[in-house]
């Protein structure tokens, strides 16, 4: 288990001043996700989850305690050096899709691995996107495309790089009940395949459960849950 | 009612100062109150010397009318005059030679009458610095009052004494202020005033002398009306009449001409600011909207929305308005300070006016770019402008950018006030911008071209995301290098003109071109002249016999300057030409057709003429042509058409007939020359000897004509700082316009792991192609139009200044990426956990 740690979260503090009083958002968390392993991330509005997430994407930096990925340091890096492990390693699929509204379904898949220098960019893209069912919109924007083929391309965009870990942030948040499973199993069926460590955040029970471990956020600290039920 | 007016207007102003706290306004404002600026600043400097034209016409002609003459004014006017109860004064302007002792200078003469100046005054001082006294005479007889300029260059103070022609006067005054003389365009030679009664005795005036004779009349309104109406219909040949509502028509033209010249250099300034406008007004209307839905849901109506967006609307184009016109009214004071003396010594002080216009225009502005907008709100319900349907549906270009589109046509045509120069001014904007479409769109496929080939590496891939934001944002950036292209194609082309040009003209000069011209020379005196070039060592010289007459017909028609329509065919139509003759063709001539004279042909009479002078007077090729030559006609035949090349600056002449034919009619002489430096000496001893002629110092003319010049380009300079600094409002707004986007797109950058240094790479090789492009075309523009300039117009060679193209893009490409990091740099500091919060 040790020898394949993927993500390693020690006494995470994460707070914000305010101006009257501070507000502690994580305090002293602890996570552990092995390489390949689905995790589930749940909790209630509010809880810090996306917060969480973001600083196990090195997106932000904690008040206190360290992130660790395949077991080196990461969350002390500076910010470029974050970057250089967020191209090489992560994968990213959001709530509101975050698609560049200027480029086109192809162009936005593109550029990531475009940042990478990678050769073949054009090919693994045309590529990602037929496995996502979109081979006919590549030339699309997204304004021309609906929700559920936006998060399509988003998804498109987050395998075409082989990621290590994926971080899905409410991937389901913005589409209607029928749209969010379609994606859903795309998503797990793509992880499958490449066999990714996969961060979920999520609300939705039912979605969490087909995680191999969901954790639930409360009052700062991640409770291992079976079905919802705390167990720690 | 009333009551609700005063709700809209307080709703409306809340609603406008919220605004502006939120930074929706800035751009928007700042946009518009630079064109406000740049249209009043011109309007009110081109109406201080209009009304100076209107107001104080009497006090510019020195009386209420004024007859003037090419000859002595008949006179016949002055005992009409006396008999219409109206009293005279005569005056008389020539230019002549002013010597004092070893030095001279060539100064305008103006001898006046005692009574002069009939309507307004002059100032006089015994020192060039002092502010003087209000006078209302003349020099007494045996003075000159002479102007400081005059003063400084012979080194000459009150009591020194000067000689004028044949005869020796003491300078009793300096002539500070003379109203009635126009700005340094109109005055090439310093002033000399002196007393009429000792002209004769200076015997300056002879055959041939250009002089400027002139009947001043002062009386009753209805008098000079009167005898204003009478004496029009009996003038002359070379005489005209002037009252004060067309004093000095020189100054009305060359004010005309100006004003619509500033007037279209200020559009470039309008048009750059409502570009920016458009692009600014986006956050405007989007956080107008969030209200305005607000509003509906709390059960405002339709009408009250509109009314109050109408009436901060007005707030807005007031508010900027009332900023722009006071900051015209200050950079009006920079324009009279660098301009108004090319027109006139001093101005009156400024009117309303322009304030009206610079509202107007804003109000117009305003209106162009918010009303589409309330147009499409008119039909919106609440939960349409909620869900942003508005910007779901965006407006068609057409009905977004027509209005703009249209106020500025307007403004064109009032500014140009002039059809046909309006419409070209309209064209060539439209040129521009297709050449700067056209070639951005080539660059950037260019350019992806080029980075195809390139080899995979994270820093070039930046660059070339970078370059690529170019076609996304087409539009946009678009309209950023065509806002830069102008300001910089105007001060290139102001660059390339004003030393360029100008030295390249010089250096085609040959070293030993004549840098004299000595005129006025009597028949007697040609022999005393051939001595000096003699004497001199001045081997390459001619004296040249000059005939005056004046066309009278062509082909048994008469001619009149009435059916000519150019300017150029009625002055020459309606002057004396300098008739001369030669034997042989001179060297700088070049026969184009026909065929010069043997010979044999002495004293028949042929003509040859200039072809540019044919041209304008639609003359061929053996047409008969009479001219009046001291009162007989001479008829002659155009047996061949030259071209002149008038740069040699040797005496040349439009109009040569063969020897044995002028030399029974009274002739003077002219001569041009190289003077060499160490033989000053003996050309003032010839002045001296022949106090009668006029010596012109070529490159002292020359020097002048660069002042003015160059006080001329300042000028436009100026009125063009204003385009660059809506240039720069347009980047500013175009930046604001996408910032969201940019934003949103920097972060995915960050998010999929590109390194901050990744995402500036990208962020200012955009902005460099933006810079780049806008220089080159404004590098191939200017240079387009230098070169017509040069080839066509005036006839110098052109050469192309690299270093300043090379210069002008490299500033461009480093200086707008800058200019726009500067804008930028800020959210890209921020974590992108933070940015995507903010998405």
């Amino acid at each position: 288990m040790q020898s394949s740690l993927m993500i390693q979260a020690q006494n995470l503090y994460y707070e914000i001043s305010g101006q009257e009083s501070t507000i502690k958002i994580l305090q002293g968390l602890n996570l552990n996700i092995a390489a390949g392993e689905q995790v589930a991330i749940i909790g209630s509005s509010g809880s810090g989850k996306s917060t969480l997430l973001s600083l196990l994407a090195g997106l932000d930096v904690p008040t206190s305690g360290s992130v660790q990925i395949q077991q080196q340091k990461f969350s002390t890096l500076d910010e470029d050096g974050r970057a250089a492990v967020r191209g090489q390693l992560m994968g990213f699929v959001f709530q509101s899709f975050q698609l560049l509204p200027s480029l086109t379904a192809l162009e936005n898949v593109m550029l990531p691995l475009q940042l990478k220098s990678q050769k073949d960019a054009k090919a693994l893209s045309i590529e990602a996107l037929n496995k996502v069912g979109l081979s006919h919109r590549v030339q699309h924007y997204p304004k021309q495309l609906s929700g559920g083929e936006q998060q399509r391309v988003a998804l498109a965009r987050a395998f075409a790089t082989q990621p290590t870990i994926l971080f899905a942030d409410e991937p389901t948040g913005n589409l209607d009940n029928a749209t969010g499973q379609m994606i859903i199993e795309l998503l797990f069926k793509m992880n499958a395949d490449a066999g990714t460590t996969l961060v979920l955040v999520t609300h939705d029970e039912h979605l969490a459960n087909r995680c191999h471990r969901q954790l639930k956020l409360e009052n700062g600290v991640l409770n291992e849950t079976v079905n919802g039920l705390a167990t720690a | 009612m009333k009551s609700s007016v005063k709700l809209y207007i307080k709703l409306a102003w809340m609603q406008t100062l919220s605004l502006w706290r939120a930074g929706a306004l800035n751009v928007l404002v700042f946009a518009l109150v630079l064109a406000v600026a740049a249209i009043t600043a011109v309007g009110f400097f081109t109406q201080r010397v209009e009304s100076a034209l209107n107001q104080q016409g009497g006090m510019l002609l020195g009386g209420d009318l004024s007859i003037q003459a090419d000859h002595p004014v008949p006179a016949q006017y002055k005992s009409a005059a006396s008999a219409a109860k109206l009293s005279s004064v005569s005056t008389y302007e020539f230019p002549s030679m002013v010597v004092n002792g070893e030095t001279n200078q060539l100064a305008e003469i103006k001898a006046v009458e005692s009574g002069f100046p009939m309507r307004g005054d002059l100032t006089i001082g015994s020192t060039i610095s002092e502010t003087g006294n209000v006078v209302k005479s003349i020099p007494k007889s045996g003075e000159v009052w002479i102007e400081p300029r005059l003063a400084t260059l012979l080194n000459l103070k009150v009591g020194d004494v000067v000689n004028l022609g044949e005869r020796s006067f003491t300078i009793s005054a300096i002539l500070l202020r003379e109203p009635s003389r126009g700005g340094d365009m109109f005055g090439f030679a310093p002033r000399v005033m002196m007393n009429a009664s000792d002209l004769d005795s200076t015997k300056l005036i002879q055959y041939g002398s250009r002089v400027k004779y002139q009947l001043l009349l002062a009386g009753d309104v209805l008098d000079i009306q009167r005898f204003y109406e009478e004496t029009q219909a009996k003038l002359g040949r070379g005489e005209k009449i002037q009252d004060v509502r067309n004093a000095r028509p020189e100054i009305k033209s060359a004010l005309d001409k100006a004003q619509q010249f500033l007037g279209l250099s200020a559009m470039i300034s309008v048009v750059l600011a409502m570009a920016a406008m458009l692009l600014a007004s986006l956050p405007y209307i989007k956080q107008s909207l969030d209200t305005f839905a607000l509003m509906r849901c709390f059960g405002a109506s339709q009408n009250t929305v509109l009314q109050v967006l109408t009436i901060q609307t007005l707030l807005i184009a007031a508010l900027s308005a009332l900023v722009g016109v006071t900051l015209g009214f200050f950079a009006q004071l920079g324009l009279a300070q660098l301009a108004s003396s090319l027109f006139l010594e001093s101005l009156p002080n400024t009117s309303f006016l322009p304030i009206i216009s610079g509202l107007v225009a804003s109000i117009a502005m305003m209106a162009a770019v918010v009303l589409p907008h309330m147009w499409q709100m008119r039909t919106l319900t609440a939960i349409n402008i909620l869900r942003r349907e508005t910007l779901i549906q965006p407006l068609s270009a057409l009905a977004r950018f027509l209005p703009a589109v249209l106020v500025l046509s307007i403004m064109v045509f009032w500014q140009a006030n002039n059809i046909k120069i309006a419409v070209s001014t309209i064209m060539a904007l439209i040129a521009i911008c297709i050449l700067i479409t056209g070639l951005a769109y080539v660059m950037t496929m260019l350019i992806a071209k080029l980075f195809a080939l390139t080899p995979q590496n994270p820093q070039l891939n930046a660059i070339k995301l970078g370059v690529q934001g170019i076609k996304r944002r087409f539009g946009l950036s678009t309209v950023q290098m065509i806002g830069f292209s102008m300001g910089l194609m105007v001060l290139m082309l102001l660059a390339l003109i004003r030393s360029d040009l100008i030295r390249n003209w010089q250096a085609s000069l040959p070293a030993d071109a004549p840098n004299r011209f000595i005129i006025n020379i009597q028949p007697e005196q040609v022999s005393g002249v051939s001595q000096f070039f003699k004497e001199a060592g001045i081997a390459n010289n001619t004296v040249f016999p000059m005939v005056r007459g004046r066309l009278v017909s062509k082909n048994e028609q008469a001619i009149s300057a009435m059916q000519w329509e150019d300017e150029r065919a009625k002055r020459l139509a309606e002057r004396e030409f300098n008739l001369s003759w030669a034997a042989k063709m001179q060297t700088d001539n070049k026969l184009l057709s026909g065929k010069w004279w043997t010979e044999a042909d002495h004293g028949k009479p042929y003509l040859s003429l200039e072809q540019d002078l044919a041209k304008t007077l639609n003359i061929k090729l053996g047409d008969q042509l009479v001219f009046d030559i001291a009162g007989q006609p001479l008829k002659l035949t155009v047996t061949s058409i030259r071209k002149v090349e008038w740069d040699t600056m040797r005496a040349n002449f439009f109009a040569v007939t063969p020897p044995g034919l002028l030399e029974q009619y009274p002739a003077n002489y002219i001569s041009s020359f190289h003077l060499p430096m160490e033989a000053n000496a003996t050309l003032n001893k010839l002045v001296r000897t022949y106090p009668n002629l006029t010596v012109i110092d070529v490159a002292a003319l020359m020097t002048q004509v660069r002042n003015i010049m160059q006080r001329m380009s300042d000028t436009i300079e100026y009125v063009f700082a204003f385009s660059l600094i809506s240039g720069a409002a347009v980047l500013y707004a175009a930046l604001v316009a996408t910032q969201q986007e940019r934003i949103q797109e920097a972060t995915l950058m960050r998010v999929f792991g590109a390194s901050r240094q990744q995402v500036y790479f990208a962020y200012l090789a955009e902005f460099a192609c933006i810079g780049f492009i806008a220089a080159l075309v404004a590098t191939i523009i200017s240079n387009a139009m230098a070169y017509y300039l040069s080839s066509r117009i005036l006839d110098i060679p052109f050469q192309f200044n690299l270093s300043l193209a090379l210069l002008t893009m490299l500033a461009a490409s480093i200086l707008i990426p800058v200019a726009a990091w500067v804008g930028f740099r800020k959210p890209l500091n921020l974590s992108p956990r933070q940015l995507l919060n903010s998405i």
